[in-house]
């Protein structure tokens, strides 16, 4: 007998009402778990740069191992933080309208923040 | 009397000072109790801050989320610095300027504490993930844990800082 509402195959897609089941859940899990040797990396290479002038921190951030700590530190905290401020801004607005709204621009800044990032560290590693 | 409310008392674990609970005898119809307006009345709302005692735990979950959005706001200062440095020895040198300022070194030394103790948090809340960390002397721990080990680590990330210099 079927015990609950859903139909067998919302059962067996388990995504649950949301329509996403616990995607968001697992990628704050996996990204928070990334930040952690990320976060100690990224604060190694900024504590390395400290003090130093413009060509040398230019080479520092052009070698290829620092270039891809910081865009793997980068890449893995815009998502934490959109999916992050997605939970805040759910629970504090509550009107339709603007929760879509800043929901939106959640989602912009993450993606700007992250693609600004990304290309400036990438010109820096192989720009002229 | 039916449906009077009781207090409950003290539930330390999320910070409550008090709980009121509406006990409802079993006979009693939920459309009597509706009806009953001194039980409306009695009804509590939904908790405002007020009324929470301030307990450690407490206090840290609201710090991971406030670290959290000012982390948030502090990658804008990651991709300045990182444009910056794209756009040639100029913009970078205004902008080590900037940062290097006394205003400026107040701000990252707050991003480097929250990024520090939100790192903490979330570890915290990866143990909680696994199932453990959720007895009293546990969470308590890890709370002291938390916000000590966020200042300690900040601390060294400046002394080494000054040092590098
Ligand atoms: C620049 C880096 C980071 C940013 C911008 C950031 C941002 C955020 C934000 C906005 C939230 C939502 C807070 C809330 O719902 O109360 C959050 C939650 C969280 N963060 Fe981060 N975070 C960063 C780094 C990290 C790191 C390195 C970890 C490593 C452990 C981490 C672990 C977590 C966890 C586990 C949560 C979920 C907490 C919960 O379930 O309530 N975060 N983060
Ligand atoms: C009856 C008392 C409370 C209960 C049962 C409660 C329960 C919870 C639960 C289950 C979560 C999600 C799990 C977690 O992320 O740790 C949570 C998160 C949160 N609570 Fe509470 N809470 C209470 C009081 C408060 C109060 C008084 C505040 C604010 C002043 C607060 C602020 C937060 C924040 C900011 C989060 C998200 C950040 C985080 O996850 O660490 N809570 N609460």
């Amino acid at each position: 007998m079927q015990r609950s509402m859903e139909t067998p195959l919302k059962r067996v897609r388990g995504l649950g009402s949301a329509h996403a089941g616990t995607d968001h859940f697992w990628k704050q899990r996996a990204t928070a778990l990334a930040g952690i040797p990320l976060t100690i990396a990224f604060l190694v290479i900024v504590l390395s740069t400290v003090g130093k002038d413009f060509a040398t921190v230019k080479a520092t951030l052009a070698h290829p191992l620092v270039a891809i700590l910081m865009l793997l530190f980068v890449l893995s905290s815009v998502i934490h933080m959109r999916i992050g401020m997605q939970v805040i801004i759910e629970d504090y607005v509550h009107e339709e309208g603007p929760k879509v709204l800043l929901l939106m621009l959640n989602t912009f800044f993450a993606i700007a923040v992250g693609l600004a990032s990304a290309f400036a560290i990438l010109k820096l590693a192989f720009g002229a | 009397m039916q449906g009077t409310p009781s207090l409950v008392g003290d539930l330390p674990h999320c910070g409550i000072a008090q709980v009121w609970v509406v006990k409802l005898s079993p006979d009693i119809e939920l459309e009597e109790a509706m009806a009953d307006s001194k039980l409306e009345r009695a009804r509590p709302l939904s908790p405002h801050l007020q009324i929470y005692k301030p307990a450690m735990t407490m206090v840290m979950s609201v710090f991971h989320r406030l670290t959290g959005v000012a982390l948030y706001g502090g990658t804008l200062f990651l991709a300045a610095w990182l444009i910056a440095a794209a756009m040639g020895k100029g913009s970078f040198e205004a902008v080590q300027w900037v940062y290097g300022s006394l205003l400026g070194r107040l701000v990252l030394l707050g991003f480097s504490w929250a990024l520090l103790h939100h790192m903490l948090g979330g570890i915290r809340h990866l143990i909680w993930d696994t199932g453990r960390g959720y007895g009293v002397s546990e969470r308590a721990l890890l709370a002291r844990l938390t916000l000590i080990g966020s200042l300690v680590l900040t601390v060294l990330v400046w002394v080494a800082a000054y040092m590098v210099r």
